[in-house]
């Protein structure tokens, strides 16, 4: 974990454990949210990643461990933490049968807001996610992308410190999920300080200031993007992709290359090199002839792949 | 850009340090924090109340005008007795004010809280803000107090215009009514918070509203049943509902001032043991 002491820590949690009957969602994990930091749970679906987030969120008692959020006690001061956090759910919780703007009025009398101020905070966060002319329509007939720019909108009502996002832009085309990401990092360019949980690589590459990788309910390792991939990727990825006939055999024979890693997946077999091209001369040296090739450079997703065995969406 | 953190006039808030000696906050009064979550039923409301209204209003005036003035002029040739003396007109329309408001607290405690959790999710919604469980499950439980107490007045109404009420004690009535809704919204929503399944609510509908519709002295005596059988009846919650409407309205209750005050005791035990049924199957449901 990285230590940065000179911030002040908003969520700490040591130990912190939740099983539902004899399944255990998450295990006795240890972090320390900083202000102002956006902070990514990453990791394939039942992770723990949402058990995690409903805990900070004060929405779902820890079984066992350590757990304070705004230096409080999730369990004795829910209702007091949660007027100050943002969430905004993996499933959006919009009233369809309301206006946009309706859906803003209601959730801000929710936290006890006055009539006037819901008002214009309702328009200000309208025209921030950019839906301010869509401000009297019902929210049905709405896409996917707008009502997650709603609900973001809605999570904001409270001004909050800390805005929960479990999975922000999961089932939105590639436009809106920029547009989403673009109105987080400006959020966080204000202040606000994010968590997140992801299966998206290239989000948490965007978005993260630091990030945990999880699987089975564990971190299986901490740290920025950046230093996750110097430290569990080579610089370099060979993609070969084989005509599915040969494709075993070309496995075992790449298995004693020289390579620092090899990952055999159902559909491409990835090279962990220092030298992409070096390694592709020397893949056709040896007479293999692959129908694909490609050279990049290790993402999160290989550090995942590395650290689990598994792929991120799988 | 639009200033979207201004804090504007709010006074500076000071996060707590870690492990500090951070005051608590003072925590809103619950009552407070339930209406909250009942003001947010009255916007969802206000888009649905004109098709509402329909059922709320023709309902009774087909089984008032069906009930007391059809099947009543036959009853009333034979001049029963048993009915007290009263046209049968006057000894059914209290038995649907209570019925009615059975079968609001019915409706609004069964869908819409199992919708509010599956279908359009208010709950959960709701849940992420400063309100409890407890606080979630009070402030829908106000709106239904608040739809039977709507039907229950436009039952009142009807029954007035049919000249089916014999005594001015018929305003307390009201209140019973609305008790008696009260009795049977908040078991139920506790109960429907639990549900897993939506058809669970047909044998709700079928195996236990329309018996106690049926045999709650509402559309004859209970003493037309055989004695095991009455005994069975006047367990039943609807009819201490249907017996303190009755005798409201047709002005008896001054004479059995203690029958009175069993049936709404009754009701309000059932009703406070549903309250707090309620704020645990909450609890249990959504702070998982």
């Amino acid at each position: 974990m990285l230590e940065r002491p000179e911030t002040e820590v908003l969520v700490r949690a040591r130990g912190l454990t939740k099983t539902f009957g004899s399944f255990t969602a998450v295990e006795g994990i240890d972090f320390d949210l900083y202000r102002g930091e956006a902070f990514g749970f990453l990791g394939p679906n039942g992770a723990g990643k949402s058990s995690t987030m409903r805990m900070i969120g004060c929405v779902s008692p820890p079984t066992s461990g350590e757990l304070s959020i705004l230096g409080r006690d999730p369990v004795r001061d829910g209702s007091a933490i949660r007027a100050r956090l943002g969430v905004v759910p993996q499933e959006d919780t919009l009233d369809v049968e309301l206006t946009v703007r309706e859906n803003l009025l209601v959730y801000g009398r929710y936290f006890g807001l006055p009539r006037r101020v819901i008002r214009e905070r309702a328009a200000a966060l309208l025209e921030f996610v950019q839906l301010a002319d869509r401000a009297g329509d019902k929210v049905d007939p709405l896409s996917g992308g707008l009502k997650r720019r709603l609900t973001i909108a809605r999570s904001l009502i409270n001004e909050p410190e800390i805005l929960i996002l479990d999975e922000p832009t999961t089932g939105l085309d590639p436009q809106a999920r920029h547009v989403v990401w673009d109105r987080l990092f400006r959020l966080k360019q204000r202040g606000v300080t994010l968590i997140l949980t992801t299966h998206y690589m290239d989000e948490a590459e965007q978005l993260c200031d630091r990030l945990v990788v999880m699987d089975h309910g564990r971190f299986a390792a901490a740290g920025s993007p950046r230093d996750l991939i110097a430290r569990y990727c080579s610089p370099e990825v060979l993609e070969l992709r084989f005509d599915p006939e040969l494709h075993d055999a070309a496995a075992d024979k790449l298995r004693d290359f020289s390579a620092e890693r090899t990952e055999v997946l159902a559909d491409r077999i990835l090279l962990y090199v220092a030298d992409g091209d070096a390694a592709l001369a020397a893949v056709h040296a040896v007479g293999l002839e692959p129908l694909t090739s490609l050279v990049r450079r290790g993402t999160l997703e290989d550090v995942f792949l590395h650290l689990t065995g598994r792929r991120l969406e799988d | 850009m639009v200033a979207v953190f201004s804090r504007g006039d709010d006074p500076p808030e000071t996060p707590p340090a870690l492990g500090g000696a951070s005051r608590p906050p003072k925590p809103p009064w619950p009552p407070w924090l339930a209406f909250r979550a009942f003001q947010c039923w009255l916007t969802v409301y206000r888009r649905i109340w004109r098709s509402s209204i329909w059922s709320s209003v023709l309902g009774p005036i087909c089984y008032i005008g069906a009930l007391g003035l059809g099947l009543g002029t036959l009853v009333d040739r034979h001049s029963l007795a048993s009915l007290g003396g009263v046209s049968y007109l006057a000894f059914v329309a209290p038995a649907i004010l209570a019925s009615g408001a059975m079968q609001t607290a019915m409706g609004e405690a069964s869908y819409p809280v199992f919708g509010s959790l599956k279908w359009n999710r208010i709950y959960i919604g709701a849940q992420a803000s400063p309100l409890g469980p407890a606080d979630i499950f009070r402030g829908h439980l106000m709106f239904m107090v608040m739809r039977i107490a709507m039907n229950c007045a436009v039952v009142m109404v009807v029954m007035w215009a049919f000249g089916a009420i014999r005594s001015a004690w018929v305003v307390l009535a009201y209140p019973a009514a609305v008790l008696t809704g009260l009795a049977f919204a908040a078991p139920i929503a506790a109960w429907a918070v639990t549900v897993k399944v939506e058809t669970s609510f047909n044998y709700i509908f079928r195996f236990v509203m329309i018996p106690l519709m049926l045999f709650s002295g509402t559309f004859f005596p209970i003493s037309q049943l055989p004695p095991g059988l009455r005994a069975l009846a006047e367990a039943l919650p609807l009819w201490h509902g249907v017996a303190l409407c009755r005798a409201f309205s047709l002005g008896t209750a001054a004479g059995d001032p203690l029958g009175m005050l069993g049936h709404a005791a009754y009701l309000t035990v059932l009703a406070a043991v549903g309250i707090w049924a309620g704020a645990r199957t909450y609890r249990r449901r959504l702070y998982v």
